[in-house]
């Protein structure tokens, strides 16, 4: 089962409240898409605690019904 | 085989071999564009690496993903750490930091 980008992006912000979060439907499939996550949660993590807090969000969907997120983490450069 | 089985198999496998690539396929026939893109740059900076193909072996597969509570494959492995997924690992190669990683690590990067 494909998921829409607003279904992705509203997990993210489930789980990181202050996320600023860009979808984009790489192939216009409904399964791959990349994602770029912006939230102050992640400073002080190593890019595979950021990446991991992303997929805790998701809630399982990586890797099953997600097959394909590209996925960029970063801090705010105001915060 | 366990998880638990299955990650002692993976800590062994990681630390006998200072470089290695859980992935879909083999280096030579990857069986993903994830899995391909990370042999990629692997060859790219010419570093020897052992390649583990979870497609072989359905308790790997998922072992894999609950040893680095990573859910997706390829995962690469530096010295018995996880260094991260096709992404990052992108981002990193990118930045030049996956070459000053491996050569921090003692690993020899001759395309460097």
């Amino acid at each position: 089962m494909p998921m829409d980008a607003a279904q992705i992006e509203r997990l993210i912000k489930e789980g990181l409240p202050d996320a600023q979060v860009v979808i984009e439907d790489l192939r216009g499939d409904g399964d791959h898409y990349a994602a770029h996550v912006i939230s102050a949660a992640f400073r002080g993590k190593t890019r595979v605690q950021q990446h991991q807090m992303v997929y805790q969000a998701l809630r399982g969907n990586m890797g099953d019904a997600l097959h394909a997120l590209a996925l960029q983490t970063s801090v705010p450069e105001d915060a | 085989m366990s998880d638990t089985a299955v990650h002692e198999r993976i800590r062994a496998e990681i630390s006998d071999h200072p470089v290695v690539l859980y992935m879909k396929g083999t280096p030579v026939f990857p069986q993903c564009g994830f899995s391909a893109a990370v042999v990629q740059i692997l060859s790219d900076l010419g570093v020897k690496f052992k390649g583990v193909d979870v497609l072989q072996d359905p308790g790997l597969r998922q072992g894999i993903k609950s040893f680095s509570e990573w859910p997706t494959i390829p995962q690469l492995y530096v010295k018995g750490e996880f260094v991260g997924g096709c992404d990052i690992v992108r981002e990193m190669h990118a930045s030049g930091e996956l070459a000053e990683l491996l050569a921090s690590k003692g690993v020899a990067v001759p395309a460097q």
